[in-house]
């Protein structure tokens, strides 16, 4: 299990990087925590001819508060420096939540924060995090500065927008809105272990006792990380009965998500865990939302 | 009198080595100028060979040769068959069809080697592979079991009539006389599921043909050194003396690194000499996922027959078991299966039958409990829906059959993999069932904590299961124990050791005889240039046939040592003592000698000496037992499942256990707990899954779910049952494989009480979430 032949660089800048990009277009390729990439080098399922390896530019990495009180994350931050990040807590409780979940602790000292982005493995928990969170993200490339949101960021399993010749920079998360209430709920077959079905959610309440916005994300159920539309439509502005919500649960789990069979479970069943986990995720960030 | 070192909880002597990162594995082992193999594995399952182009990969820089069975010439051969199939079972049909190990006109399973690449390094080689082209015609894929058989099924080995490869029958009384007697019987279809080995470290092998002294060194993985060393000498056509096998640590066994026939070594063995150049090879995770042996695939056509107060009158059993595309190993996996099926009960008919078929899949060997697992699935299973048809508690049904203690030794009148009949030793089975019973709060749970949970809407559920484990089976093994000129002892054997604590077991059998203290006791496993005779790590058999072997060596050096000291110190045998590595008068202290001053003058190098003389303080014993010595427990399980979801957590784990004398109860619990943590994964996360073309679809860690340190329960409760076995003198049975083989029939009939007023009917010993919710959905009528 030893990867086919490539070359590798090291640049210890952006500028360099992006120059490198640039020169080696379609047979370059970025290299991150090199969690997944190099696995799947080694299976040789990946047979990249170049590798940009941004471990050296140490610019890339970073957690700074944003004006508005979001954060920005540099995309090389590792995933238990997130993880463990006083502001992150602070501000974001929900996506520390979300990345302890993420594979083991040796993993996340490697994996990164923009390359789980990047890689947009549709059973990964960053992306849907960032669906939830309504991030935005940096990209950079020799030619400037471009923006992109996450709802516009996935296009497939495994596919962005990113272009070659592009990198992931920066993810933007804007601040949390007051009065609200947040849900990890995943089902793994073993902890650390990919999901069968998970949702990350977020209720915000307007203070009397009805929903302000509801948002759920779905992840391992589809082509890739999914933002349901119909819990916001029925619970906005509405008081989250059992019912209401038990409505929307099923909805989502018919309608708003599309998981297959695979050897661990049928489709019939991985629908079941999305019902479940969906009625589950909004009961409890209700909760969380009024405490 | 010295202390005994017997039934202590010693700390392992080679853990400060292991542990601090100084291990010497097989991948460790660098010989300058060095060349490394990788293995061309087919994709098909089924296919003809008509050419195998390797010119172009024979031309990449770095690539140092390129084989393929046609390159072989006349070495190329199948086999060697490793174990021969019962002659004393009349009338059983066996049909040998060896390992290739590489595939010459024809592929029989998906990894099977058709070319070997020899190149610089590793990497060379793996890129070569991409420029080996198979010219092949594909056939049908075989893979149902019983399908197997249907007429028109494509022929994997097309000089038999069809894929049978074995069947045998046993019977011991009349199963006809049993259903004819009987209220009831109750028949089952039962399936076990197919396992991995899935040892941490993978087979290997690193091999140097010394030209100048015409001896091959073989440093490898296998669990059987001797039988290896002997087929590579066979094969190539050198005295024993000139192969030396030698074990490095060992990441774990379980199973397929007994087997002596695969590639790695009949092939580049011949290669190295050939090339007369060091080779090595490290099997990847993917090719021992593909390539190297597996178990558990038997599809049984159970029934048993009773009385309506619950007494079994016999017990039927027909079987199909899967052996894969060959079937080196013989008979090993499903005579024990015949012989777990009834080992824990009075039955007095019983008829067994094994059909055994070749698939287009990877070679069955013994993995993990060698077909016991499956047997008492069987069992466990049938007893369970025999209770349910009669209203009847699980515990009731089990007490009602159980094998007393007067009953023992009990001849169950059935051939097992010894070739000889399986007789149960010793032991007090009604006593693991109570105490298992007692500790798991079995009353409790049912009588008082499930209604309340019930009415909570919660589904909790308990289970209790026997189980036998056949161990420490002959033929022999032998060992050396030498007492050296600094007073530390040497305790030599050709067994092979994979993480079971033979270092420190081994030890502890030397030192109660010698007197010295165990650390001051270095134990060489596995090296046949040492100590060249014995058979190899399986069935649950070091502790057993080696440590009797090492207590008796040790006694004969004991003998030897006092002898000699008698004559030194002038004082009769019988007034002098052995501890503190000296022998001296025990009523004065202060007169002693030395042991390895008595090492010294044990081996005289000058003058004369007595006629009959036998130089050293060194002794060698073997011992090979009648039949194995059976050890056995009782499981308790209560899980709790969350009906929503499906997903099940050990809430509470008892098990009692009986392997006679422990020489190291910690160890004993080691391996305990390795045993249940495997046996939990084979109940509910490994499954080896073939899709409809025979293609692995679990060949990485990723798909095929290996039980972690996170799944298992907070507690393994472990009870101890001590019936020393009247088989040795240290009273020892074997322990390796009790928690791999009893977990599956306790899960499922704790899920089943989960559950209880459905049906769950659970005959399969392998259960996700996901196979779980769709039986709950079932039994509701969804
Ligand atoms: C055993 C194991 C278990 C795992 N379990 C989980 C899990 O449960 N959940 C989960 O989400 N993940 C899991 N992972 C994956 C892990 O989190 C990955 O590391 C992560 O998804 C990718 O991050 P990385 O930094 O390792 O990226 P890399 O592997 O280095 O790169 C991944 C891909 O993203 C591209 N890329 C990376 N950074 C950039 C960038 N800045 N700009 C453009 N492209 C970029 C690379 O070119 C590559 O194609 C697991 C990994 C392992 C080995």
């Amino acid at each position: 299990m030893k990867p086919a032949p490539f070359d590798y660089y090291a640049p210890t800048s952006v500028e360099e990087a992006l120059d490198k990009l640039t020169e080696l277009g379609y047979s370059g390729k970025v290299l991150a925590g090199g969690q997944s990439l190099i696995p799947a080098m080694n299976f040789r399922m990946a047979r990249p001819t170049a590798l940009v390896d941004l471990n050296k530019v140490k610019e890339l990495s970073y957690i700074k508060p944003t004006a508005d009180g979001g954060l920005a994350i540099g995309t090389m931050t590792r995933d238990s420096v997130v993880e463990e990040d006083i502001m992150v807590n602070e501000r974001y409780p929900i996506l520390v939540k979300t990345i302890k979940h993420i594979a083991h602790k040796q993993i996340r000292n490697r994996g990164t924060f923009g390359g789980a982005i990047a890689h947009a493995d549709p059973a990964a928990q960053l992306p849907a995090a960032a669906l939830l969170l309504d991030a935005n993200f940096k990209i950079l490339s020799k030619a400037g500065e471009r923006w992109v949101k996450a709802t516009d960021f996935f296009i497939g399993p495994f596919m962005t927008v990113l272009e070659p010749e592009e990198m992931l920079a920066e993810v933007v998360l804007p601040p949390m809105p007051a009065n609200t209430g947040a849900s990890y709920q995943q089902v793994s077959r073993q902890k650390g272990g990919y999901a069968q079905a998970a949702v990350i959610s977020t209720v915000t309440m307007d203070g009397s006792g009805k929903v302000k916005e509801a948002r759920v994300a779905l992840f391992s159920v589809g082509e890739s990380a999914l933002l349901a539309s119909k819990p916001n439509q029925v619970l906005a502005g509405q008081v989250p009965t059992a019912e209401a919500i038990e409505e929307v649960a099923a909805y989502v789990a018919k309608n708003e998500c599309d998981p297959g069979t695979d050897i661990h479970g049928t489709e019939e069943y991985r629908r079941n865990l999305v019902h479940v986990l969906v009625r589950r995720a909004l009961t409890d960030a209700v909760q969380q939302a009024k405490k | 009198m010295t202390e005994s070192t017997i039934s202590k909880s010693y700390k392992r002597n080679e853990d400060p080595r292991l542990l601090t990162g100084n291990g010497n594995y097989i991948d460790d082992i660098e010989i300058p100028g060095m060349l490394h193999v990788a293995i061309k594995r087919s994709d098909y399952a089924h296919a003809k060979i008509n050419k195998i182009d390797t010119e172009e990969a024979k031309k990449m820089p770095g690539v140092v040769a390129v084989y393929t069975a046609e390159d072989l010439g006349d070495y190329w051969r199948p086999g060697p068959l490793q174990v021969p199939p019962p002659t004393v079972i009349k009338g059983s049909i066996f049909h040998a069809r060896p390992l290739e190990c590489i595939a010459k006109n024809k592929i029989r399973f998906s990894g099977e080697p058709v070319a070997v690449v020899v190149a610089e390094s590793r990497y060379i080689a793996e890129d070569a592979l991409d420029y080996i082209y198979l010219d092949i015609e594909p056939l049908e894929y075989v893979g149902d079991l019983e399908k197997s058989l249907d007429p028109g099924a494509p022929l994997i080995h097309e000089d038999l009539e069809s894929n049978l490869s074995a069947d045998v029958r046993q019977e011991v009384g009349s199963w006809e006389k049993a259903v004819a007697e009987a209220d009831l019987v109750v028949k089952k279809r039962i399936v076990t599921k197919h396992v991995a080995g899935g040892a941490i470290e993978n087979r290997g092998i690193v091999i140097q043909w010394d030209d100048s002294f015409k001896v091959l060194n073989v440093w490898a993985t296998t669990q059987g050194p001797v039988p290896m060393r002997n087929s590579i000498a066979k094969y190539l056509g050198l005295m024993e003396n000139q192969v030396r096998v030698m074990n490095p640590d060992i990441g774990g066994g379980f199973g397929p690194k007994i087997m002596s026939s695969q590639i790695d070594d009949v092939v580049i063995p011949w290669i190295a000499m050939k090339l007369k150049k060091p080779i090595k090879w490290v099997e990847d995770r993917r090719e021992n996922f593909l390539g190297t042996t597996s178990e558990r695939d038997q599809v049984h056509y159970a029934e048993i027959a009773l009385k309506k107060d619950g007494t079994i009158l016999g017990v039927k059993d027909e079987f199909y078991h899967n052996t894969g595309a060959y079937n080196p190993y013989g008979m090993t996996v499903p005579l024990n299966t015949q012989t777990h099926v009834i080992s824990n009960y009075n039955i007095p008919n019983y008829f067994t039958r094994i059909i055994m078929v070749f698939t287009n899949q990877m070679v069955v060997t013994p993995v993990r409990g060698a077909g016991r697992s499956h047997g008492i699935f069987v069992m466990e299973r049938l007893l369970d829906a025999a209770a349910k048809e009669l209203g009847m508690d699980p515990i009731e049904i089990r007490r009602k059959n159980i094998l007393p203690p007067e009953s023992m030794p009990f001849r169950t009148g059935v051939i097992g993999q010894d070739f000889v009949e399986s007789v149960l030793d010793s032991g007090d089975y009604p006593g693991a069932l109570e105490k298992t019973l007692e500790a798991i709060e079995y009353e409790k749970f049912k009588k008082e904590i499930q209604p309340k949970l019930r009415a909570e809407g919660k589904h909790k559920g308990i289970g209790v299961i026997m189980f036998t484990e056949g161990t420490a089976v002959g033929p022999y093994e032998g060992a050396k124990v030498m007492v050296g000129v600094t007073g530390k002892v040497n305790v030599v054997c050709a067994y092979s050791n994979q993480g079971q604590g033979h270092y420190t077991t081994f030890a502890q059998v030397a030192a109660n005889q010698l007197g010295v203290d165990i650390k001051d006791i270095e134990v060489v496993i596995g090296d046949t240039g040492q100590w060249q005779w014995g058979v190899g790590a399986f069935a649950s058999r070091g502790m057993t046939l080696v440590g009797t072997a090492i207590h008796n060596a040790a006694v004969k050096v004991r003998e030897k040592a006092l002898n000699l000291a008698s004559k030194i110190l002038e004082t009769p045998k019988e007034e002098l003592e052995l501890a503190d590595g000296v022998v001296r008068i025990a009523d004065l202290p202060e007169k002693f000698i030395s042991l390895g001053e008595l090492a010294m003058r044990a081996n005289p190098t000058r003058g004369t000496v007595e006629e009959g003389m036998e130089p050293g303080l060194e002794a060698a014993s073997y011992y090979g037992p009648p039949h194995g010595a059976t050890g056995y427990g009782c499981l308790g399980l209560i899980l709790d499942v969350d009906p929503e979801t499906a997903k099940v957590k050990i809430e509470r784990l008892v098990i009692a256990d009986d392997c006679g004398t422990n020489i190291n109860p910690m160890i004993v619990d080691g391996q305990i707990h390795g045993g249940l943590q495997m046996g939990i994964g084979e109940a509910f996360y490994e499954n080896l899954v073939y899709d409809d073309y025979g293609q692995l679809v679990t060949a990485s860690f990723m798909d095929y779910l290996f039980p972690q340190a996170t799944d298992m329960p907070a507690k393994f409760e472990i009870k101890h049952i001590v019936t020393p076995s009247p088989l040795n003198p240290l009273g020892i049975k074997g322990i390796g494989e009790a928690g791999a083989i009893c977990v599956p029939a306790c899960f499922m009939q704790a899920l089943e009480d989960a559950f209880e007023g459905m049906d769950l009917d659970i005959t399969d010993s392998f259960m996700s979430p996901g196979k779980l919710y769709h039986y709950v959905q079932k039994a509701k009528g969804a």
